[in-house]
């Protein structure tokens, strides 16, 4: 998994049925820092994040249809969590 | 998942035989402000795409999947098309 901060979400009509009722969201991946790391990527939210938040990204298939309960979905990215704090040593 | 806008179509006559039938188009990755983010990629349309259209696209392992039988050897598919980006 890897951190990210949520910028927005992206709205789509015409989509892969395995995409039917997901909220799409635009991610900023982030290190611990806080500082952006590479590009905007899109993620599947399951928790319910808004904007601003910072949130936990899966990027592998497989778990991601554990998580939406599908099999085999063209779906590699879901948002898992929202992270209250990161407490670094 | 990625951002992409499509920049052109791929033609292909000889090709793997569980390929045929299906649109090769070129997908410029893009990010959340439409900036180009690396190179241009060959991606498999699902959605009935036009050229200019923005789209999101999967890849790897998960692209087969948004084809029937999810075993055609592709490693990247349009799965979308995007109507508004709210950032």
């Amino acid at each position: 998994m890897i951190i990210a901060r949520v910028l927005g979400n992206v709205v789509s009509t015409i989509k892969h049925p395995a995409y039917g009722g997901t909220k799409l969201m635009s991610v900023q991946p982030i290190r611990p820092n806080g500082e952006n790391l590479g590009s905007s990527t899109l993620a599947v939210d399951t928790i319910g994040a808004g904007a601003g938040e910072t949130v936990l990204v899966l990027r592998q298939g497989a778990a991601s249809a554990q998580v939406l309960g599908i099999d085999f979905p063209p779906i590699r990215s879901v948002i898992v969590g929202i992270v209250d704090s990161i407490d670094r040593c | 998942m990625f951002l992409g806008t499509v920049v052109g179509q791929v033609v292909a006559t000889r090709k793997h035989a569980s390929l045929k039938g299906h649109r090769l188009l070129v997908v410029q990755p893009i990010d959340h402000a439409r900036i180009p983010t690396a190179s241009p990629i060959i991606a498999v349309d699902t959605v009935s795409v036009g050229t200019g259209e923005t789209v999101y696209w999967v890849s790897a392992r998960e692209a087969p999947n948004a084809l029937p039988g999810a075993d055609t050897p592709i490693d990247a598919a349009i799965v979308g098309i995007v109507d508004t980006i709210n950032v």
